[in-house]
């Protein structure tokens, strides 16, 4: 295990968020590092290029989408503001598209240069541990190479589950793998799942206009404030969204037309229904990408329910000189920027004299519904069950965005709330906000949460005015109160 | 509402039994149940346990003795006993002499060998308990554990009588306020108890004030005033700060009056911010934001006919009726509140007195214990030929009947830009005349990045050039307007020929013919703005002032509000806490917003000096932008940061989409103490504009490219 001995002073697997911040940190550090990623073509056949999840099938085009959602939105309310659009207003999903795989396209290539400019090796190989300190990479055309390290770090992400128990579900379903990537419209959708996936996917095909069902077999986005997350259906449904609850679907089945039978339970009734669909998008949640490393051979545990590789807070596996980052990683948040963070401050701790461990506390993060949730911290319930009722207070308020006024859009749905602990000075243990640009409103407030605010000093904060930012800094009305949060007309 | 109604009537009836004498400055201990639901007038609890623990025992010992004797002055030591038919109105005189203000007082007060500071603040505490004396029908301080406060309570509770009460063992200064009570009334212990202005005295006096009948006589006892309050100016600040004082029990008036713009624009109740401020400027911002949309909903997918037009009529309409419906729920909700609202002019005649004069010059007299002064700013003329009789103001803009054309918007002001942009984003065509910098007050790097963005996206500066004469050549709606500007630099004059001439100059305050003289309410001469102290007093103790006309403050409604509301609470809620003008975010609405809360980069070196402070700064690509074909390298943070206070963040600056929602989380993060170092340890959220700010690396001072590259 001598050093010189090794071809790299660090290997990452997977070219995602998470692992390609690693490898640029630790060649920045002045380590010789090798990425190895592949992308393993969906059951339909998507495949993309260097970047991950977030890049090509997560963040960037499911917001892009969501824009070009909003985008529909902010056209019906422009003759409100006197803009004078023309009737029939349409939507074309291959022009939409092809812009935004244009755009992940100009991303995959930065990360090509971003590696090439900072001396990382790129292998497009397909790689499995021969051992703990070698592993076995093959191309797609079967070519296999042999590549050692002294540090591994495994950032291989996951892929979508597919319900392979169902009748015709691998065949005819598609995935968030393969939604941003069609090339024609897909129709009227069956969105199966209540995951802030399928919830996403769900309001933006609705938004853009199409015929869209969520079929979900218990809670709306669960592990999220459950109060908050049935807002976030009500509000889809107000715009469209159809939702069968309490359903789970036992065959898909090809019609001579093309279409799709979909047949479903109807968990509360007992009874079968039918519908027909174009598309079926299996969004039941995610399995990590770990079955084809072989990591039996290098000795890395997993958890044997979730597969996912187990890790300290160091992020080292089993085997102290294996690390795993992001969403492959046992118990970490499955966002972007908590990878990139891991990413980063492991190759400092490696290679950098650094001692800084990653804080996986109060990640703030937005589920870009159509209406937006941004939330930091804890869940009403969380607070609740560790902290005991009676020690959290609850301050809430409903809100209407100026903007929503002249359009006349409905603000049923916007809602705020801030989770504190009931005794002085109230420090805030979580807030949550459902309204537009919730990201953008939730960032500067996790800053405030990561700084031990309390409810006082949020109220101090003086307001922006006319934001809906400000209403966070309004929240009067406590829970327990029972007094009335609902907006007052101005 | 409801809520505050449901407040309202809580504390106001005294018909809900034994929590109607709970109410207002019980709420200092945080006791539950108090009329406000937020913690604001919690004191920190290791305060509160320290003033406990140190005075616990003396008060004991203090209250097992009798009362001590009168002292000689008659005049500061009314015995409940003599108080007979002619009460003796201590406090009542007190007012008076605080109001003249008589320099032996004063002089007494401060005790020798304390400092000057010292002195101020002492003046200061004795003005909030006087404040609170006169304010409050009843007003008891007592000490939460005292069982003689207790029964004092229990008592007018009883009476079904509300009463104000201030807990000197839960609030921080409560050792001080004791001390000047005593040299106010020469009883140190505590309960102490004012009975409409008349010092009853601890708990025996009352009681026995109660058996003799001469408790509730005190208590029948009319009020000198028509009114507790009378606000002048129903703009942000002095509504708040009006349904404040009702919903602490007090009875208010409001005068508002809009003095129609020269071009005979008027409007109704709720101010600029409502009426021709931020909330008009904010839809028609978002107006030409959807026109934004439109064009980039094409990269987007969408599709429709090429042709779009904006019709003036169809929104400056829509924003109105919106408008109107603010204008009725303002109308509304003071009646809620039982504050009396007269639509008339407010000039003060004497003290204590304010004559109103309505539309049809009909005029009434109202007297009042306390004003409050929010009439606020109207925009500022140029005093050239023609400027009156021809050119609109932002006063004129957002109700504009007609679609204003090619427009000439004079000035650099935040007002200014956000017009000029607004009127570019719908399509017309506009120059800004700028007499010198842009956005003065704000970070100059800034206000020459948005005002670079303008330009870019089609608006026309004329800078160092001001008007000198404007000439209507065709009437119309609009006309057609001939401007002659000269540049400040030269005898070079240009001229122009527009449709509209937008002045956008600056403000000045409404505060010169409302009287002030008569009452001796100073103002500043040259800028009609009035000085204040730290709790927003005048020189004249009983008359206050919030908002835009105060002196040295800043022109923001939320500030407005917040210090109307603070006011109200200390006037009559025995609340102590100040409005905080430190680190006040605001956000300008130009076509690209921007954002900001603390310092500006040169006020920052101005006072920590360059080498004290890190600038981080860099580009960001909104990711929403890069399918749109918008700008790259365009939108820009910026912090500054304390190198010497742990690098903690003093400056904060964003330009980009929805700046404001951005930045107003930030302060509250800047009001706990945000460094850089919790910056970077905070995890962005994925994909937004917000994020860019946990992930600054670059720093001014290194010189490094902050160009984006690509993605």
């Amino acid at each position: 295990m001598e050093a010189g001995r090794q071809d790299y002073n660090l290997l990452v697997i997977g070219g995602g968020s998470g692992g390609l911040a690693c490898a640029k940190e630790a060649a920045q550090l002045g380590m010789k590092v090798a990425v190895v990623d592949y992308v393993e073509p969906s059951p339909r056949g998507t495949r993309w290029g260097l970047g991950g999840t977030c890049v090509n099938v997560g963040c960037i085009p499911k917001k892009l989408i969501h824009q070009a959602a909003l985008l529909g939105g902010m056209i019906r309310d422009a003759p409100h503001y006197g803009w004078d659009v023309a009737q029939p207003v349409l939507h074309d999903w291959r022009k939409m598209a092809e812009a935004v795989q244009n755009y992940v396209k100009s991303l995959n290539w930065g990360h090509r240069v971003q590696l090439q400019d900072r001396k990382v090796k790129y292998f497009n190989i397909k790689a499995s541990f021969v051992n703990e300190h070698t592993i076995c990479g093959v191309t797609k055309g079967g070519k296999e190479t042999l590549l050692s390290a002294e540090h591994i770090v495994i950032a291989t992400g996951g892929r979508p589950r597919y319900p392979t128990h169902i009748e015709g579900a691998l065949e005819y379903g598609i995935t968030s793998d393969d939604i941003f990537w069609l090339k024609e419209s897909p129709g009227k959708t069956l969105v199966v799942g209540a995951s802030y996936v399928a919830l996403e996917c769900a309001g933006f095909l609705t938004g853009l206009g199409l015929d869209t069902t969520v079929m979900m077999r218990s809670i709306p986005l669960r592990g999220f404030d459950q109060q908050m997350s049935s807002l976030v259906t009500a509000y889809m449904a107000s715009q469209g969204t159809r939702f069968l609850k309490h359903c789970t679907p036992s065959r898909v089945q090809k019609l001579p037309d093309g279409q799709l039978q979909v047949t479903w339970e109807d968990l509360t009734s007992g009874k079968e229904n039918m519908g027909t669909f174009s598309t079926v998008l299996w969004a039941i949640g995610r399995i990590p990408e770990t079955r084809s490393l072989n990591l039996e051979n290098a000795g890395i545990n997993t958890n044997p329910n979730s597969q996912k590789i187990l890790v300290d807070a160091q992020e080292a596996t089993s085997v102290p000189h294996i690390y795993a980052i992001g969403d492959v990683a046992e118990g970490r948040p499955e966002l972007t920027p908590t990878a990139i963070m891991a990413g980063k401050l492991l190759a400092r701790r490696l290679y950098g004299q650094s001692l800084d461990v990653m804080d996986y506390s109060n990640v703030p993060t937005t589920v870009f519904t159509p209406l937006e949730y941004g939330c930091v911290g804890l869940s009403e319930e969380e607070a609740m069950a560790r902290h005991g009722e009676e020690h959290v207070e609850v301050y809430h308020a409903y809100y209407k965005p100026l903007e929503f006024t002249v359009a006349e859009r409905d603000a049923s749905q916007c809602y705020i709330k801030m989770v504190c602990l009931r005794k002085p000075p109230q420090l805030v243990l979580g807030l949550h906000f459902l309204g537009p640009n919730a990201g953008e409103v939730t960032q500067g407030f996790a800053l405030g949460i990561k700084c031990g605010a309390s409810y006082e000093q949020v109220m101090r904060t003086v307001g922006i005015h006319p934001t809906c930012a400000e209403e966070v800094a309004k929240l009067r009305i406590s829970k327990r109160s029972g007094l009335d949060p609902t907006v007052t007309g101005c | 509402m409801d809520n505050e109604d449901g407040r309202r009537r809580r504390g106001r009836g005294g018909a809900s039994g034994g929590q109607a004498n709970l109410w207002p400055v019980r709420s200092v201990g945080g006791v539950h149940g108090s009329p406000f639901p937020g913690p604001v007038l919690a004191p920190p609890p290791a305060s509160r346990s320290l003033s406990r623990s140190g005075q616990a025992g003396s008060d004991t010992e203090a209250l097992a003795q009798p009362p001590p004797p009168p002292p000689p002055r008659a005049q500061t030591s009314p015995g409940p006993v003599k108080v007979g038919t002619a009460p003796n109105r201590r406090l009542g005189s007190v007012r008076g002499v605080l109001v003249s203000s008589p320099p032996g007082r004063r002089a007494r007060l401060s005790s020798p060998g304390t400092g000057r500071s010292s002195s101020e603040a002492r003046e200061e505490l004795r003005r909030r308990l006087l404040g609170l004396i006169e304010g409050n029908r009843v007003m008891i301080f007592s000490k939460s554990y005292c069982p003689h406060c207790t029964r004092v309570k229990e008592l007018f509770s009883s009476l079904g009588v509300q009463c104000n009460i201030l807990e000197l063992d839960q609030v921080d200064d409560g050792a001080n306020v004791q001390e000047m009570l005593s040299e106010i009334t020469n009883q140190r212990t505590v309960p102490n108890i004012f009975v409409n202005k008349v010092h009853m005295g601890g708990c025996d006096r009352t009681f026995q004030a109660h058996q003799s009948g001469l408790l509730q006589k005190l208590l029948q006892e009319d009020s000198t005033y028509d009114y507790d309050l009378i606000v002048i100016g129903g703009g942000s600040g002095g509504l708040a700060c009006a349904q404040e004082a009702a919903i602490l029990g007090k009875k208010v008036m409001v005068l508002d009056f809009v003095v129609p713009s020269p071009q005979g624009t008027s409007w109704g109740l709720g101010g600029t911010c409502v009426n021709v401020g931020c909330v008009p400027k904010k839809l028609m911002h978002q107006a030409a934001l959807l026109g934004q949309a439109l064009n980039d909903s094409r990269k987007f997918g969408w599709e429709y006919g090429q042709q779009v037009k904006h019709n003036w009529e169809t929104m400056t309409e829509a924003i109105q009726n919106h408008i109107s419906s603010l204008n009725w729920g303002h109308r509304l909700s003071l009646r809620e509140k039982s504050v009396d609202y007269v639509n008339s002019y407010g000039e003060f005649v004497e003290h204590h007195r304010i004559k109103a004069t309505n539309r049809k010059g009909q005029e009434t007299s109202y007297t009042a214990a306390k004003f409050v002064i929010a009439t606020g700013e109207r925009p500022r003329y140029l005093g050239i030929q023609g400027d009156k009789e021809y050119c609109i103001t932002s006063d004129d803009l957002f109700s504009l009947p007609y679609c204003p054309g090619k427009t000439l918007v004079v000035g650099a002001s935040y007002v200014a830009l956000e017009c000029a942009g607004v009127l570019t984003g719908l399509g017309l065509d506009v120059t800004v005349m700028v007499r010198s910098v842009l956005l003065r007050g704000f970070d100059q790097e800034m206000a020459e990045r948005v005002g670079s963005y303008m330009e870019q996206h089609g608006v026309k500066f004329l800078r160092k050039f001001i008007p000198v004469m404007v000439q209507q050549l065709e009437k119309g709606s609009p006309g057609k307007l001939k401007v002659v500007a000269k540049s400040t630099e030269g005898p070079e004059t240009i001229e122009g020929v527009y449709n509209t001439v937008l002045l956008a100059i600056g403000r000045d305050s409404c505060t010169r013919k409302m009287g002030l003289d008569k009452i001796g309410v100073k103002i500043n001469k040259k800028t009609g703005k009035i000085p204040v102290n730290d709790v927003e007093q005048t020189n004249v103790p009983y008359v206050y002032a919030v908002g835009d006309i105060l002196e040295g403050k800043l022109e923001l409604t939320p500030v407005a509000i917040q210090a109307g509301k603070l006011l109200a609470r200390r006037l009559f809620g025995g609340c102590l806490e100040k409005c905080d003008y430190i680190n006040v975010p605001t956000t300008v609405f130009t076509p690209l917003e921007y954002g900001c809360c603390g310092l500006s980069e040169e006020k920052a070196i101005e006072v920590y000096k360059k080498e004290n402070l890190e600038v981080y700064h860099t580009f960001f690509w909104p990711l929403e932008w890069t399918v749109a074909g918008r700008d790259n390298n365009t939108c820009y943070a910026k912090i500054i940061c304390n190198k010497f206070d742990n690098y903690r963040v003093i400056g904060f600056h964003v330009l980009g989409p929805n700046a404001g929602e951005v930045t107003q989380g930030f302060a509250a993060a800047m009001k706990c103490g945000l460094t850089k170092q919790l910056l970077d340890d905070t995890i962005g959220i994925h994909p937004t504009c917000g994020e860019v700010f946990t992930t600054l690396e670059i720093t001014k001072s290194s010189g490094l490219d902050i160009t984006q590259k690509g993605c």
